[in-house]
């Protein structure tokens, strides 16, 4: 058993390592043209939107709906460092770095959030969420440094596919290994019955805080990526229809699945780049995908169930998803 | 004997509704001790005081001499008092060995950024927690359903997973809530015996509530009568059996 468990955990660092190198290959040698590269990026940070997300709506069962606001606080805190406080030359290099101060600022404004959110039971967040999304955007058109309705631009172009690719690996690590761990089966037992969890020990209130921070956080880096691809950025880009994007792609996904989060993505994604044609209407996509999703397929592609490969090795039955039958550990 | 549990002119109101009224009870280490009375007496009310799932307004609750009424569920539990559910409460959709494995939520010790790296302290950790579950899982006969949702189990290995999940937190006291609800006879005998076992294996003191009067005078070395949040009797089974007060709580009066 052990020797296969090497072998599998060697099997996905290969698979991860080829993944970024054509990531970079492709588009360098010119065989994906910049278009098709461009959709591959947002599928990425899609992905990362979604996975985030997922960790609060899907696996911990509560209900936010305003993440773009997050998104905003990250696209927007990155860009500024990039364009008035770095220097050019070093921007590249320090791109990680700027990223995750984006995703610093944002899981600062997901503890403002969180706070009083979780300070009682109930349904708090949805609302709470919603007006943050508002409150952000309305701040960020009427901040006249930061261009205003107008938006905020002039930024190199600093995320490309490998970045893209590497954040979303980090991610999906990051949360994967979350999960499968006493915390992470905490944040889901929030989801079954939070009276129970409580009285099994867990202390439901730090659980569901530091779960939403994780979650604003990988949101931020996603808007920083999502900044410097575009090189521009406004607050209409954070919308509420925004957020409606993101819990799309979640629900058509798979509540409680980071498999069902990076299906979700991908699928929503090219949905939307195919529909282009379609102008304004692509738009009422989401929304009616969200409304039918919720009554004929409340919990997506993948609810509640995991690809194997995305399993750790060691989880000995994982985290209470899908058909693993596991055996007891070797004694 | 030493006291693991005292609670002290205990009351509680729903609304108008007195639910539990002046309730004192000591329960002594190694005890086995039966609340019971007729349904809406108020029993689960006092267990969901005793686990903080409700606020105490009036009266106190000591745990190894320590006060604890103003504690967070969360906090009880960790401290060594481990429940079960009239209802049963378990995680439906997480399988049966999270189950298990939650009940030890506040007995890991690493940190989750250990758990992040996978560090071997995590996995020595999560490791023997694991090992632990199936030890109990196997106790109670239920290990081949370890990979299974709970929700698809049957109702009598819900209830031994209930309890699983309870004793794996290493509790000093187990508060039991009407665990032969719904249970036959023969069931019902079984788990009396069962729960003897336990008692002795894992040096427990238990707290019951049941209202099937002959689990509780089987089982408890001491039991205490409710009707309608008021204490009407106390002592041992054999007195209660035969106390007037509790006849008529039980049967009505005689015309």
């Amino acid at each position: 058993m052990a020797t296969s468990d090497k072998g599998k955990s060697l099997l996905i660092c290969l698979g991860a390592v080829l993944l970024l190198a054509l990531s970079w290959a492709l588009p360098a040698s010119g065989f994906l043209n910049p278009y098709i590269v461009q959709v591959l990026m947002y599928v990425g940070i899609n992905m990362i939107l979604t996975m985030a997300l997922n960790l609060v709506n899907g696996y911990m069962g509560e209900f936010s709906v305003g993440h773009a606001g997050f998104m905003a606080i990250g696209a927007y805190v990155s860009s500024i460092i990039t364009v008035a406080v770095l220097p050019r030359e070093l921007a590249p290099w320090l791109f990680p770095l700027v990223l995750v101060m984006g995703g610093l600022a944002a899981a600062a404004a997901g503890l403002i959030v969180a706070y009083p959110s979780f300070r009682t039971r109930g349904d708090y967040l949805a609302i709470v969420t919603l007006a943050f999304n508002m409150i952000v955007k309305s701040v960020l058109e009427n901040l006249e440094i930061l261009g205003g309705p107008r938006g905020y631009l002039g930024m190199p172009r600093l995320t490309n596919l490998v970045w893209v690719t590497a954040w979303v690996l980090i991610t999906l690590l990051i949360l994967r290994n979350l999960i499968y761990s006493n915390f992470g089966r905490g944040i889901m037992a929030i989801r079954e019955d939070e009276v129970a969890a409580n009285l099994t020990s867990v202390d439901t209130r730090r659980v569901k805080i530091i779960a939403f921070l994780i979650s604003a956080f990988f949101t931020g880096i996603a808007g920083g990526l999502f900044a410097h691809v575009l090189q521009f950025i406004n607050p209409r880009s954070f919308s509420i229809l925004k957020s409606t994007d993101m819990l799309v792609m979640v629900y058509l996904g798979g509540v409680g699945s980071l498999a069902g989060s990076l299906l979700g993505a991908a699928i929503f994604t090219v949905l939307l780049e195919v529909l282009r044609p379609l102008g304004l209407w692509r738009w009422v996509l989401g929304p009616l995908l969200l409304v039918l999703l919720m009554i004929f397929r409340p919990r997506g592609i993948m609810g509640l169930r995991e690809w194997r490969w995305l399993q750790p090795v060691l989880a000995f039955g994982g985290g209470g998803q899908g058909p693993t039958a596991p055996g007891p550990p070797p004694a | 004997m030493r006291q693991i549990l005292e609670i002290i002119d205990l009351s509680h109101n729903f609304g108008g509704l007195r639910a539990v009224s002046d309730f004192s009870l000591t329960v002594g280490e190694g005890e086995l001790v039966g609340v019971i009375g007729p349904n809406g007496a108020g029993k689960t009310t006092i267990f969901n005081l005793i686990t903080g799932v409700f606020r105490i307004a009036q009266g106190r609750i000591l745990y190894q001499g320590e006060d604890i009424t103003q504690w967070l569920s969360n906090r009880i539990t960790a401290a060594g008092i481990a429940r079960t559910f009239q209802n049963i409460r378990l995680f439906k959709d997480l399988t049966v060995l999270d189950n298990v494995r939650l009940g030890a939520f506040s007995r890991h010790r690493y940190s989750l950024m250990e758990s992040l790296w996978r560090s071997s302290n995590f996995r020595e950790q999560e490791e023997r927690l694991t090992r632990r579950a199936y030890e109990l899982l196997e106790r109670f006969q239920v290990a081949h359903y370890a990979g299974v949702p709970a929700r698809n189990l049957p109702y009598g290995e819900q209830r031994r997973i209930e309890i699983a999940r309870a004793l794996i937190s290493q509790p000093r006291l187990l508060l039991l809530d009407e665990p032969a609800a719904g249970m036959n006879h023969a069931e019902a005998e079984e788990l009396i015996r069962l729960i003897r076992e336990l008692k002795e294996e894992f040096s427990l003191t238990i707290l019951l509530i049941e209202h099937q009067m002959r689990v509780v005078l089987n089982l408890c070395q001491r039991v205490t009568v409710l009707d309608f949040g008021e204490t009407i009797a106390s002592g041992p089974p054999q007195e209660i059996h035969h106390h007037p007060a509790v006849l008529e709580a039980y049967l009505g009066r005689d015309i």
